[in-house]
């Protein structure tokens, strides 16, 4: 055994599972007397449903049923829920729409579910999803923010008037007027933040079933958060009391936020199962997943930013323009809210910032969280609005972030926009950032590149994020309707192994490997004696999920809480078996001493004493060891760091090239330091996806254009560099382990580098930005038109 | 996919007269184009008539004037073949990018060019070279054998049995993908031999693969990259798509075809 | 019923299935090998990448009564019986290019198959080119190239151990 604790690169445990093909995935269960679910889904993006004919499907071979949102209604199957209400300027709540799991009247998306065909087969099931036909009333659609915000536009709900969700702000109007008032220059920019699909490889899959012996209901999940499903679809959807469901997700293969929303599909196939008595299975096709998981991203937005004629910012002004898709999925509503506006200070000393947002219907599917959610965009627009900034001031672009960085020793630094950070160097990260991408050699670059016909350009951003989005209280007060602590129960065995079962679940993380160093680490075991159960509401006591990279820093204190109840308690139980007082007690490496003496107990000895009572201060403390922790964090962590992209551009075709990607990142402590290099090459991957590859497309009567990998692109390893990585670490001032986050500083620090890179490569062409992606045909346009406009001079 | 009947015989004669018989009837090759269709239920087949166990349907033959590829031999067996590396380099490059390692173990030149997807890439090389496709019943020459988009000259019952290419003296492909599937967007085959100069253009045209004139004209009087100079691609023609706009697509056309050029030496 | 006969995983199977039946299916629904996955419906994905007689082949894109008499070999078959993994299998622990596990299956076939036709070696260039066919999301494939590069090393005989990675 080698070094096991906190810092090492232990190798992962899950992984000999995956590797041999021995996982469990959710599409790799299957129950006994197990039946197939088809969704029929619409093939408009808006239409009046007139009626729908099910006698031909429920007559065709191997079909047990088929039911509509009729059926569902009938049996008082409630809609959708939305677990976050935000509050428009004038303090009245948003539009809040019903969210009906199978369409009732009208569809409000290419994809919107219709009707379930059961069946004893899935192909069985869908065949005869084809003999289902409706009338429809096709209506014109909303297609796109701008669309939907066109007076007399088609409404996605007939109560909600002009499609507005929600009309919201943040921040000191007045203060930021003063700011403009005073302004040497203005950077301004209009961007689109495009919208992506997140596409995990495992498409998602959900297993209802139902003992009619019991009463109980189990549904197995592709889900992030399986507590928090049962809580949705128990309570507000099917009425199922929480101690007669159970949800489990088991192997989960990704998802990037898609997975963490309650979906149609599960209540469908738990419903169903109990009206059939039967399993009921459904599993996404991929062209499926494309028109019925949460998307991402879709912001208009304008920005300006005011400047002093140093270069310092005195002020930002934000408008933006949110896209909902035509239902508030889950956490929908706080994504270009609570997660976007409160991050547009980023790492600058801006004084005064004022945002609008307006959340948008439209008829495309709903919008939700994906990797990042809400900092990605604040970050590209920041960054790239203080890249204009420099241009417009004739600075540095390395300059104007220093001179405008929150300075080390200015923590806890409160922003104009809610949040206090609590620590941070964004010096160190920039200067090693600096130093690692050979930032000051790159005209050398540049020069070689053109002598081979390229363009080559670098770009750069200095990001912060906000990760375990936190306290209960105050999220609470701005309309989330959850709490999000997270729970761990710890049992130690009567041998002395350890169980520990977490509120967060792994897909893809390597909890199973980080936690069980926690624990290693902690009590001074080898990490072959713990345990991680995850993802299962009959054995986990409860727990809010993973998502926002929140599972170390909230689900790992909570490990840590509890672990510090273990061995208190175990210190009196030591302290009793080697007759001196608790106070004296020391633990250390797996061993109780008594201070200042060989006398010890080993933490198996003690488990077993907690466990074998005869030798046991019986009647001042319970036998067994096993103790549950909820922690609630004080505050969110913010990660932050540098992120340099270098490009070559191939000014015949158009054809962008990242050919060096380097990020520093300050992650606080690291506890796998593999793993948290493998999380920021995900999401910087995911991030120069977004920048320079994909892309959503909805054509104007709503039809999903980019609806396969034939037409949405997915980066693939030739897209891609290797991708540096480095950390420059600050700790965390109120969670115990010190620790930050690093699921989401990939996606977030990289695409305005990539794209600050391109513009860059471009510099001649007297181009100042351009929206994501920076596909081919769009810089060839550009060099095109530039070539025109030279020809013509 | 619907369900259907699946033959699967041993010669081509037999395969013909399960074709002929059962007009509904498909035939599979590699099945990497046909597959994927049936999957979508975007076609129903009565039947499958599948060329998997005629041996005589594979294999490369190499004259001092022709390479002849048997229509059911694998692109990565085209794309590993010494004998075609050494005769037309172009033709085994060609054969090593299309579609992704996995496509090319089980997709073929045969399947290839009787589907005649607008984006694959045989099609260039076809026309380019001036090929004779062989089938079950006659041989076609290139320029007679595609005749618009997904359609060829081949009758219902027939099958195409083998290609025949003609050595070039100089030939070159080169293709700009779309970004997302990876077909050919735009790819260009320019050779220059005993059939002449021919360009032939593929993934770009609303047609299917089509010969560029002007191009063909320009480098018949000079070989070179500079030849190209100046002449643009209709692009009234022209595919049009999220990815590419028919503008783009003509601009590559006259990118590849020099870079073409330029790599044919 | 048609059945099909064929060999996976050095067993002798025959199975019935219809003419319909993908490869995939077969293997996950009927003889329950779920190591094999599915990721995607138009063969873009390769999350379900097998060997069918020696060549790395997505099992979604081939129908199983086109298998008859093969040799198919899955994520399962790679270990020995004693199960020491493959060296494509500990390269891909060993680097860490693996996170949510559900692309691995048909990544870590397709880099067997990519490796045993290069036997003059791969540069990292070469093997992010012949990973076309296989989509991961997790890792930016960074460590899957390392991998692959590492695990080339013992597959040609060229190192008895994997090299290991950097602590």
């Amino acid at each position: 055994m080698g070094f096991e604790g906190i810092g090492a690169s232990v190798r992962r445990r899950e992984d000999l599972r995956f590797l041999s093909g021995r996982g469990t995935y959710t599409d790799d269960i299957n129950r006994p007397n197990q039946t197939y679910a088809v969704i029929l889904r619409s093939p408009h993006a808006h239409a009046r449903i007139r009626a729908i004919d099910t006698t031909r499907a429920r007559a065709a071979p191997g079909v047990l049923a088929v039911f509509t949102g009729a059926d569902m209604a009938a049996d008082k199957v409630g809609g959708l829920p939305c677990g976050w209400q935000v509050k428009n300027k004038d303090g009245s709540p948003m539009a809040e729409p019903p969210h009906p799991v199978l369409a009732v009247g009208k569809v409000r998306h290419v994809g919107d579910p219709v009707a379930v065909v059961i069946a004893e087969t899935k192909a069985e099931a869908r065949d005869a999803a084809e003999r289902i036909t409706i009338e429809w009333e096709v209506l014109p659609a909303a297609a796109t923010i701008e669309a939907a915000l066109q007076p007399g536009a088609p409404l996605v709900h007939d109560d909600v008037p002009g499609n507005v969700c929600y009309d919201w702000h943040l921040g000191d109007k007045a203060a930021v007027e003063a700011g403009f008032a005073k302004a040497h220059k203005v950077a301004r920019l209009e961007l689109v933040n495009n919208r992506l699909i997140p596409n995990a490889m495992e498409p998602r899959c959900a297993v209802g079933e139902y003992d009619p012996a019991t009463g109980d209901y189990t549904l197995w999940t592709t889900s992030q958060n399986p507590h928090v499903i049962r809580l949705l679809m128990g309570a507000f959807v099917l009425n199922i009391p929480e101690h007669k469901l159970r949800v489990v997700a088991p192997d989960v293969g990704g998802g990037f936020g898609s997975k963490i929303y309650h979906y149609a599909e599960e209540a469908i196939v738990t419903w169903a199962a109990g009206k059939l008595k039967r399993p009921v299975k459904w599993t996404a096709d991929r062209t499926e997943s494309f028109m019925s998981d949460a998307h991402g991203r879709d912001h208009v937005t304008h920005a300006e930013l005011a400047l002093d004629e140093h270069g310092r910012f005195l002020a930002l002004r934000v408008r933006t323009l949110a896209n909902m898709g035509a239902y508030l999925s889950t956490f929908a509503p706080c994504v270009p809210t609570y997660l976007y506006a409160t991050l547009l200070a980023g790492v600058y000393t801006t004084p005064a910032i004022y945002a609008e947002v307006k959340a948008v219907f439209t008829n495309t599917v709903p919008v939700d969280a994906y990797r990042g959610a809400g900092r990605p965009e604040a970050t590209f627009l920041l960054e790239r609005l203080v890249d204009i900034a420099a241009l417009e001031m004739g600075m540095d672009r390395v300059e104007i972030r220093r001179r405008n960085f929150i300075p080390k020793d200015a923590f806890p630094y409160q922003t104009p926009v809610a949040l206090q950070y609590d620590s941070g160097d964004y010096h160190r990260t920039l200067d090693e950032a600096l130093q690692a991408s050979g930032w000051h050699t790159f005209e050398q670059r540049r020069a070689e590149a053109a002598r081979r016909g390229k363009l080559r350009g670098i770009g750069i951003s200095t990001y912060i994020e906000a990760c375990g989005i936190a306290p209960s209280a105050v999220v609470g007060s701005l309309g989330a309707r959850a709490g999000l602590y997270e729970v761990a129960n710890i049992r130690v065995n009567p041998t002395g192994s350890i169980t520990v079962f977490t509120g967060t679940h792994s897909h893809g993380q390597g909890h199973e490997t980080t936690f069980a160093q926690l624990i290693a680490d902690r009590f001074g075991v080898p990490m072959s004696q713990v345990e991680i159960v995850h993802g299962d509401t009959a054995k986990v006591p409860f727990g809010m999920g993973t998502y926002g990279s929140r599972s170390l820093a909230v689900g790992g204190s909570a490990i840590v809480k509890a672990s510090d109840k273990i061995i208190a308690k175990a210190k009196r139980i030591a302290a009793h078996l080697l007759e001196a007082s608790v106070d004296d007690i020391e633990f250390k490496d797996g061993m109780f001493r008594v201070a200042g003496t060989d006398r010890a107990k080993s933490f198996a000895e003690v488990s077993l004493a907690a466990y074998v009572p005869h030798n046991y201060p019986i009647e001042e403390l319970e036998p067994g060891l096993e103790e549950t922790a909820f922690y609630d964090p004080k505050n969110f962590t913010f990660p932050a760091g540098c992120h340099i992209c270098e490009v070559e551009i191939d000014p015949e075709t158009g054809e962008v090239e990242v050919v060096n990607f380097t990020a520093v990142d300050d992650v606080g402590r690291v506890i796998n330091p593999m793993i948290v290099e493998g999380q920021v090459q995900g999401g910087v991957a995911q991030g120069i996806g977004q920048a320079l590859l994909e892309t959503c497309v909805y054509d104007d009567a709503g039809q999903l254009l980019s609806g396969s990998m034939m037409d949405y692109t997915m980066p693939r390893a030739d897209d891609l560099p290797d991708i540096r990585v480095g950390t420059a670490v600050t700790m965390c001032t109120h969670n115990p382990l010190g620790v930050k986050g690093c699921g989401e500083v990939g996606a977030i620090g990289a695409p305005p580098a990539v794209i600050g890179a391109v513009v860059d490569a471009l510099r001649d062409w007297g181009v100042r930005h351009i929206d994501m992606p920076a596909t081919p045909q769009k810089i060839w346009r550009i060099i095109e038109a530039g070539r025109q406009r030279r020809a013509a001079e | 996919m619907y369900d259907f009947a699946y033959h699967r015989p041993a010669t081509v004669a037999e395969a013909v007269k399960l074709l002929a018989a059962d007009p509904e009837a498909k035939v599979i090759s590699g099945g990497m184009s046909l597959i994927p269709v049936l999957k979508q239920r975007l076609a129903r087949p009565s039947a499958l008539i599948d060329l998997g166990a005629i041996p005589d349907l594979v294999g490369i033959a190499v004259s001092a004037t022709t390479v002849t590829i048997r229509g059911r031999t694998t692109h990565a067996a085209v794309a590993a073949s010494a004998e075609v590396k050494r005769a037309i380099p172009a033709l085994a490059e060609l054969a090593s990018h299309i579609g992704d390692p996995q496509v090319r173990n089980r997709g073929t030149i045969g399947g290839s060019i009787a589907h005649h997807d607008p984006t694959a890439d045989y099609p260039a090389a076809v026309l380019a070279l001036g090929a004779t496709v062989h089938t079950s019943r006659r041989r076609i020459a290139a320029d007679d054998f595609f005749t618009g988009l997904f359609a060829t000259a081949l009758e219902p019952d027939e099958i195409v049995t083998a290609v025949e290419f003609p050595i070039p003296e100089k030939a070159a492909y080169v293709k700009f993908p779309n970004p997302a599937s990876r077909y050919a967007m735009v790819g260009v085959f320019v050779a220059k031999g005993p059939m002449g100069v021919r360009v032939a253009v593929t993934g770009a045209g609303a047609h299917g693969v089509f010969r560029h004139a002007a191009m063909e004209e320009a480098l018949a009087k000079s070989w070179s990259p500079e030849a190209l100079e100046g002449i643009t691609t209709p692009a009234a023609d022209l595919n049009n798509d999220i990815h590419a706009s028919r503008e783009y697509r003509a601009h590559l056309v006259g990118v590849m075809a020099k870079r073409a050029v330029a790599k044919a030496g | 019923m048609p059945k099909v006969s064929l060999t996976v995983n050095g067993k002798p199977v025959t199975v019935e299935v219809e003419n319909r039946t993908l490869l995939v299916e077969m293997l996950r629904e009927q003889l329950r090998l779920t190591g094999t996955h599915v990721g995607c419906d138009t063969s873009q994905c390769g999350a379900c990448v097998v060997h069918v007689n020696g060549a790395s082949v997505k099992s979604c894109t081939i129908l199983a009564v086109q298998c008859e008499g093969a040799e198919v070999l899955t994520i399962e078959g790679l270990a020995s019986p004693d199960g020491t993994l493959h060296p494509m299998q500990e390269a891909f622990r060993e680097y860490h290019a693996l996170q949510c596990g559900f692309c691995t299956p048909g990544m870590v076939m397709s880099a067997i198959d990519l490796v045993q036709r290069n036997p003059q070696g791969l540069s990292d260039r070469e093997i992010r080119e012949g990973l076309e066919g296989n989509l991961c999301r997790c890792t930016g494939y960074h460590n899957i190239v390392r991998a692959i590069a590492a695990a080339q090393v013992v597959m040609h005989g060229k190192a008895k151990e994997l090299p290991r990675a950097a602590e």
